[in-house]
C-alpha cells in the first residue's frame, strides 16, 4: 500500500505537462513574453486592429492545450468539464483563425 | 531525448510561431502569412499535447474537436463583416469559458483520492492554487461579460437597454468583495471544491453586472478589455498546468488587449475607470439642441451635392458607425471610384473609435475593396483638412463634433476629433439631427459651410451616384 501511495503522489506531481518547471521560471517566461507582446503590438497599424483582435483571440484559444490535458483527469466530472472546454476552445481557435484569414484576404485584394 | 523534452521543444516552436505571426500583422502585405504562422503554431502545440501519455480520453477529444470545429467554421464563414464585433466578443467568451473549465478539471484531479480504501491527499502547491482561482475568476468574468457584449452588439431585444436596478455601483462593489474573498479562500483552502464553484458563480454574476450598463460608443473599449482578459485567463491556466506555451500565448494576447484598450481610451479622452463605471451625461453647460441648431441648419439635395463634387479637387470621406448600420460600404466605394475616375482626389479619414470595435471601419472598407493606403488616420489627415474642398460625413457624429476642441466644459472636451469643420464645405449624411452617443447637439451641423443631406446612408449615396452620372 505504501508503494501505491508513493506512486499516486509521484503521478500527481509529474503530471505537470512540461516536467514541472519552477514558479520563478514560469514568471520569467511570463514577464518576458509581455515585453515581446508590447513591442510587437504597438507597431501594428490601426488599419489592422480588428484582425489583430480576432487573431490574438484565436491565439488565446491555446487553452485548448489545457483542455486536452483536462479530458483525461478527475473521473466523470473532470472529463465532462474537459469535453466542454475542448469544444469552447476549438470554436475559439478554428473560428478565430478562419475569420482573421477571411478579413486579411480582403485587405490584400487590390483594385484592378 | 525523452518525450517530455520533445513536447517542451514543440511548445517552444509554437510560441515562436505565435510571435512571428503577430509580427506579420504589422503590415497588410505580410498579415495573411502571419495569421497562417499563428495557426501553424497552434497546430504544433496541439499535436505535441496529443502525444502526451497522460491523455486518456482520445474519443472525448475527437468529439469535442469535431463539434468545436463545425461551430467555429460555420460562424467564421457565415458572419457578415458588419457583425464582426459581436463575433469577436463571442469567441472571446469561449476562450474565457474554456479556462474556467480547465482550471476546474485540474482542481478535481488534485482532490484527495481513495486508493484501496485509504484516502490519499496530495498537498496542492499554493502557486497552483492561486493560479486556479485566477483562471476561474478571470475566465468567468470574461465568459459572461463577453456574452452580454455579444447580446448588446447583436442588438437582441432584451439587451437594447441596460437592465436598470437601484444601487448599481453598490451591488457591483459588494459582488467584487465577495468574489475577492472567495478567491482568497479558494487559494488558501484548495481542497474545498465548493469554494471554487461559488467563486465561479459569483464571478459570473459580476461579469454580467459589469458589462450590463456599458453600451454604444464605449463598446470598443469593453471588447478590447475582454480580449485582454481572455489572454490573462489562458495565462493563469498556464501557471496551473506549468505549461509555458499557454503562458507565452496568454501574455501576448493580454498585452495586445491592454494596448488596444489604452488606444481606445485615449481616442475618447476618457479613463478606463470612467468608461467602465462613469456615466456620460450632458453637462449643465451644454447648449440645448434648439440653441445650437435654431434655424441655421441647411438641408440639401443629392443634385446639389453632386454639383459640389463636380468642381471639387479633393474629397475626404469620414465614415462612422452609421455606415455600418446602413450597410453602405459598397455604395461608398462606388462613389469614391466614380469621383476618382473624374480626376478628384479621394481619401478616407478614420477615427480610432469609429464603429463598435478597434479597426471596424477599416475592415468594412477593405471588404468593399477600398485599398488600405487610401484610409488615413486622424492625425495624418487633420493637417490637410483646410485644403479639402468637400468632406462627406457618413453616420459619424461625436467624432466630428468641434465642441470637443472648443468647449472645455463639454462632456467630450479634449477628445481628439477629425477637424472636418476646417474644410471648405462639409456634407453630412444623417437620418435626423438626433444626438450621437454622447447625447449632445453638434454645432457642426449649424455651421455656415455645412450642408445636411437627410436620409438613409446607403440610399443617399446611391442618389448621389445617380446625380453625378447625369
Amino acid at each position: 500500500m505504501g508503494i501505491e501511495l508513493l506512486l499516486f503522489a509521484e503521478e500527481t506531481v509529474a503530471t505537470a505537462p512540461s516536467g514541472g518547471a519552477s514558479l520563478i521560471l514560469l514568471m520569467t517566461v511570463f514577464v518576458l513574453a509581455i515585453f515581446v507582446g508590447v513591442e510587437i503590438i504597438t507597431k501594428i497599424p490601426p488599419t489592422l486592429h480588428t484582425p489583430l483582435m480576432s487573431g490574438s483571440n484565436a491565439i488565446s484559444g491555446i487553452s485548448l492545450v489545457g483542455a486536452i490535458l483536462a479530458t483525461g483527469s478527475g473521473g466523470y466530472l473532470g472529463a465532462t468539464l474537459g469535453l466542454f472546454a475542448v469544444i469552447m476552445a476549438t470554436i475559439n481557435v478554428v473560428g478565430g483563425f478562419l475569420v482573421t484569414n477571411r478579413m486579411l484576404e480582403m485587405f490584400r485584394k487590390k483594385k484592378k | 531525448m525523452d518525450k517530455a523534452t520533445l513536447i517542451d521543444l514543440a511548445y517552444l516552436v509554437a510560441a515562436v510561431l505565435f510571435i512571428l505571426g503577430l509580427k506579420g500583422l504589422t503590415h497588410p502585405r505580410t498579415a495573411v502569412r502571419g495569421n497562417l504562422l499563428g495557426a501553424t503554431g497552434m497546430l504544433v502545440a496541439i499535436l505535441a499535447t496529443l502525444v502526451n501519455q497522460q491523455i486518456m480520453g482520445y474519443w472525448l477529444i475527437v468529439i469535442g474537436v469535431i463539434i468545436g470545429t463545425a461551430i467555429g467554421a460555420v460562424l467564421a464563414i457565415k458572419i457578415a463583416m458588419t457583425d464582426m464585433p459581436q463575433l469577436v466578443a463571442l469567441f472571446n467568451g469561449f476562450g474565457g469559458g474554456a479556462s474556467v473549465l480547465v482550471a476546474g478539471a485540474e482542481l478535481i484531479r488534485l482532490q484527495p483520492a481513495e486508493i484501496d480504501g485509504v484516502v490519499v491527499a496530495v498537498p496542492i502547491e499554493s502557486s497552483v492554487a492561486v493560479a486556479i482561482v485566477a483562471s476561474g475568476l478571470i475566465g468567468a468574468v470574461t465568459f459572461w461579460g463577453s456574452l452580454v457584449a455579444f447580446a448588446k452588439l447583436q442588438e437582441l431585444q432584451a439587451f437594447r437597454k441596460p437592465f436598470e436596478y437601484p444601487y448599481l455601483k453598490l451591488i457591483n462593489a459588494a459582488l467584487a468583495v465577495v468574489v475577492l474573498s472567495l478567491a482568497v479562500l479558494g487559494a488558501v483552502f484548495p481542497q474545498y471544491l465548493t469554494v471554487y464553484f461559488l467563486l465561479v458563480l459569483f464571478a459570473s454574476v459580476l461579469g454580467l453586472t459589469l458589462v450590463n450598463p456599458i453600451g454604444g460608443a464605449d463598446m470598443p473599449v469593453v471588447i478590447a478589455l475582454l480580449n485582454s482578459y481572455s489572454g490573462l485567463a489562458a495565462c493563469a491556466t498556464g501557471f496551473v498546468l506549468s505549461n509555458t506555451v499557454l503562458i507565452v500565448a496568454g501574455s501576448l494576447v493580454g498585452a495586445s488587449g491592454v494596448i488596444l484598450t489604452s488606444i481606445m481610451c485615449k481616442a475618447m479622452n476618457r479613463s478606463l475607470q470612467h468608461v467602465l463605471f462613469g456615466v456620460l451625461q450632458p453637462g449643465e453647460d451644454t447648449a440645448s439642441a434648439d440653441e445650437v441648431y435654431g434655424g441655421r441648419v441647411k438641408s440639401t439635395s443629392a443634385e446639389e451635392v453632386a454639383m459640389l463634387f463636380e468642381t471639387a479637387q479633393r474629397v475626404v470621406i469620414v465614415p462612422g458607425y452609421g455606415m455600418a448600420v446602413a450597410q453602405a460600404q459598397h455604395a461608398v466605394r462606388d462613389l469614391a471610384n466614380l469621383l476618382e475616375d473624374r480626376g478628384t482626389e479621394v481619401e478616407f479619414a478614420i477615427h480610432p473609435v469609429a464603429g463598435r470595435m478597434p479597426g471596424h471601419m477599416n475592415v468594412l472598407l477593405a471588404e468593399a475593396e477600398v485599398p488600405y493606403d487610401q484610409l488615413k488616420e486622424m492625425d495624418e489627415i487633420n493637417p490637410t483638412m483646410s485644403q479639402t474642398d468637400v468632406v462627406l460625413v457618413i453616420g459619424a457624429n461625436d467624432v466630428v463634433n468641434p465642441e470637443a476642441r472648443e468647449n472645455p466644459k463639454s462632456p467630450i472636451a479634449g477628445m481628439p476629433i477629425i477637424d472636418v469643420d476646417k474644410a471648405r464645405t462639409v456634407v453630412v449624411i444623417k437620418r435626423s439631427l438626433s444626438p450621437g452617443f454622447a447625447g449632445i447637439p453638434n454645432p457642426l451641423f449649424a455651421l455656415d459651410n455645412t450642408l445636411m443631406l437627410f436620409g438613409d446612408g446607403k440610399k443617399a449615396i446611391l442618389d448621389l451616384i445617380a446625380a453625378l452620372k447625369e
